[in-house]
């Protein structure tokens, strides 16, 4: 079956991230397919490349970025909730005069329309709140 | 195509959460997908007429909700009991509501492929 992801909340006010990680890690065992990730809404706090919680909590970001490589991930971080963040993709930061972006490996900025997209080629689409 | 249910329970205003939720409703109707709104819980004040965020420097989603006839999304769904709980009526939303029982929702439900919360 084929899945597409999407998720909402941030990395810290809540256990969506964590349980979509899980989701994904149980279904590519089963020999499910992930379509897509996408994050949207308070979601796109999981994609800061320099986000740098204590040494023994848990490391989101590293996270989506290890199994990205792993499994060849689609991650998605849309770009209007992304700049309503501050979070600077490439572009953006070349633009603005800065001297590095903001998005951690294994992700890549998109549009809603990937969103809808992903939704309208798989068998199932899932929200992580 | 596919019939794809935005169900909106949070209240409006708060933050950019009702803005971000119309952006896909909008992304999806433009991709010609069949879409269809439940207003329920708190969610029944995103139509509540007579709203002014703007003077609280937030964004006037009425004016969207509006504005989504053009994109052809006509089907609004309201739960009576969340409306009747809140002291309101038909009459005091921005758009005509077709009016669902809360013992109906789940079938509602049920007849759309992509469910999505709002």
């Amino acid at each position: 079956m084929k899945f597409t992801i999407q998720v909402n909340s941030s990395p810290f006010a809540s256990h969506g991230g964590l349980s979509a990680v899980r989701f994904i890690e149980t279904a590519l065992l089963m020999n499910h397919q992930i379509d897509r990730v996408f994050f949207y809404k308070e979601g796109i706090y999981h994609a800061f490349k320099y986000v740098t919680p204590p040494d023994d909590e848990l490391q989101l970001t590293k996270k989506w970025s290890e199994l990205a490589e792993r499994h060849r991930l689609d991650l998605v971080v849309c770009i209007s909730a992304a700049q309503r963040r501050g979070l600077l993709s490439s572009d953006e930061a070349k633009r603005r005069g800065k001297l590095d972006d903001d998005v951690a490996s294994g992700f890549r900025i998109g549009g809603l329309g990937q969103l809808v997209e992903g939704m309208l080629s798989s068998d199932r689409f899932i929200e992580f709140a | 195509m596919r019939k794809i249910l935005f169900v909106m329970s949070h209240a409006p205003h708060h933050g950019t959460d009702l803005q971000e939720t119309l952006d896909i409703v909008l992304t999806a109707a433009a991709f010609d997908q069949r879409v269809s709104l439940l207003f329920l819980d708190d969610g029944v004040l995103q139509l509540h007429q007579g709203q002014s965020p703007e003077k609280f420097k937030l964004k006037d989603t009425a004016a969207i909700f509006r504005a989504l006839e053009i994109y052809d999304v006509r089907d609004y769904f309201i739960e009576v009991e969340s409306l009747q709980e809140r002291g309101l009526k038909p009459g005091n939303l921005i758009l005509p509501v077709r009016e669902v029982y809360r013992r109906n929702i789940n079938e509602l439900i049920s007849h759309h492929d992509v469910i999505l919360s709002g």
